[in-house]
């Protein structure tokens, strides 16, 4: 006869096992349709392109030399591909510079949230939340509404007579960077939020207490109590923002190119799928980097996110 | 008059946050309002009028992709629901495991991965399959929807799993319950509200996703934003913002409803 601890045991084996089968059928449809493929990716990044789009297979390394070199098409020699480093420049800067904006504007926005009565908090959060919710692309598309040259911000300087011509905002790198602030806000409020919502305000009212300015108590009570949401709020901002698509296809007007933008392009017309395979690798490293770092400052801090 | 000392206050940030709120709803509001724009010119206002709206519900490229995305999104976040509610009773309410971080892990991928390397990943894996089998429906869309969908339904799902304790399930055990029944008459009752946040998150998150499916369409395999975008990089219309004034307005009421359902915890 079996004795308790045996039947004990068993009765978790079972319990273990049938957790696997109640799990199989997510983890199932997330390997074929999304992480299995990145395997594919790192593949095709080595084969050869073939004359129609789509790949030849056979091994070269070619595409991936070519992700920051060009070969010289008459002595075959390597040089930095300018084009390259400029688009990979381009997407480093903006996304970082996305990532200063909406910390200086979600920041203060995060505190005010947090110093309202318990009650209006839900509200002032929920107007939040509601961009957040909506369509990408329809608020991309209302940002494209108010800065082209008809739009609102220049008739209005026009008309006050600070200018006298509309100064073109959209199609430029500004554009792209006030497209993606303004979509990618939500997201750095939110997280400073959750770290605000758990400050002591005591801490505060002891600073002033031993004489303490505003900014000190800013700079060294309140920043370093919820920088766990500022570095949660800024990677989640710098992620998507590296990587962004519809922005920079709908405000850059398809010539100040974003990678994701190029890697389309070696998909469509430039015809080389293991160029665009390495890029995205490339994007995916860069991103993985990121998350490394978020990781590493959060630890096992609980920080909220979405 | 002097004001009394506020330790809540920082000089400025009211300011900002009467700004970054004016700046997120200003763009929006001007947005809806040309949607109702009686001229066809996107920067002069002619008076009010349905006009466009008309012009988009009697344009069939726009119905029809209209149609596609609500069977998408339907389909995808149903099947994403009903594995992500699996899952979560697999990975709570329990001892840790082997393999339960990397259960976590691989559920949470998706959301770790930029969208473009993804659609680049399955424009690769769908081609391939698609030339094996010579089959090109809605069927790769619905597949890479749920899988993005998995995660977003997983959350609330989750959370409200361990906001429950196994009291309950264990009294209706000792009372003879089959597991079946204790899950059916116990479990899903309470779990109930985790499970249609978790599903109109995913029908939400699965209705706005323009740059997966932009790269995992067939032709003629336009949904509402992958249609948007075309148009909006020809040129736009008024028609376009009457278009997003409807998408918004069904957004804001699923979102309402998501904050109503969630906050109802106990």
């Amino acid at each position: 006869m079996a004795s308790a601890e045996q039947v004990a045991t068993q009765a978790v084996r079972r319990d273990i096992r049938d957790r696997w089968l109640l799990s199989a059928p997510a983890l199932l449809v997330i390997f074929f349709a999304a992480s299995g493929p990145l395997l594919i990716v790192l593949v095709y990044s080595f084969l050869t392109p073939g004359p129609y789009g789509d790949v030849q297979w056979t091994f070269s390394k070619e595409a991936w030399t070519s992700v920051f070199l060009e070969r010289d098409i008459f002595d075959d020699t390597l040089s930095f591909a300018s084009a390259h480093v400029t688009i990979f420049w381009r997407s480093l800067k903006l996304a970082l510079m996305t990532t200063i904006a909406t910390l200086l504007i979600g920041f203060p926005t995060a505190y005010f949230i947090a110093t309202r009565s318990e009650k209006s908090r839900d509200l002032w959060l929920f107007l939040i939340t509601i961009p957040f919710w909506t369509n990408l692309l329809i608020r991309t598309f209302a940002v494209l509404q108010i800065i082209r040259n008809e739009g609102i911000i220049n008739t209005a300087l026009i008309k006050i007579g600070i200018i006298s011509a509309p100064i073109q905002i959209l199609y430029t790198d500004t554009a792209i960077l006030i497209g993606m602030a303004y979509v990618y806000l939500p997201l750095m409020v939110l997280p400073i939020y959750a770290s605000m919502e758990k400050l002591d305000f005591r801490l505060v009212e002891a600073g002033y207490d031993l004489y303490a300015t505003r900014w000190q108590v800013l700079r060294r009570i309140i920043f370093p109590l919820v920088k766990p949401g500022v570095i949660a709020g800024s990677i989640l901002v710098f992620i998507p923002a590296v990587g962004a698509y519809v922005t920079p296809s709908v405000l850059g007007g398809g010539k100040n190119l974003m990678l994701s933008n190029l890697i389309e392009l070696q998909f469509g017309q430039g015809r080389n799928w293991p160029l665009g395979a390495a890029l995205s690798i490339t994007v995916m490293v860069i991103v993985m980097a990121a998350l490394l770092v978020y990781v590493r400052n959060t630890g096992s801090s609980e920080t909220r996110h979405g | 008059m002097a004001r009394g000392f506020s330790i809540k206050h920082q000089p400025g940030f009211t300011a900002i946050a009467a700004t970054c709120f004016a700046v997120l709803y200003m763009p929006i509001i001007v947005l809806v309002a040309y949607a109702f724009n009686a001229s066809s010119s996107t920067s002069e206002w002619g008076g009010v009028s349905l006009k466009w709206f008309q012009s988009a519900w009697n344009n069939d490229q726009v119905v029809d992709a209209t149609l596609r995305s609500f069977q998408i999104a339907a389909t995808a976040a149903i099947l994403a629901t009903i594995v992500a509610t699996m899952a979560a009773l697999a990975t709570t309410r329990t001892a840790p495991y082997p393999g339960l971080t990397f259960k976590y892990a691989a559920i949470n991928q998706p959301l770790m991965v930029p969208e473009i390397v993804t659609g680049v990943a399955l424009l690769i894996f769908f081609s391939r399959i698609k030339i094996f089998s010579g089959y090109s429906g809605l069927g790769y869309l619905i597949a890479a929807h749920t899988a993005f969908c998995i995660p977003f339904a997983y959350l609330p799902i989750r959370a409200r799993l361990e906001n429950m304790d196994l009291t309950l399930e264990r009294a209706a055990a000792d009372l003879y319950a089959t597991p079946l029944k204790t899950f059916r008459h116990v479990t899903l009752p309470l779990l109930w509200p985790g499970i249609l946040a978790g599903l109109m998150l995913a029908f939400v998150i699965s209705l706005d996703d323009v740059v997966i499916t932009e790269f995992v369409k067939s032709g003629g395999q336009d949904t509402l934003p992958t249609y948007m975008l075309g148009q909006i990089r020809r040129g736009i219309t008024p028609e376009i913002n009457a278009i997003s004034t409807a998408f918004l307005l069904l957004s804001i009421v699923i979102v309402t409803l998501f904050f109503f359902i969630s906050r109802k915890r106990d």
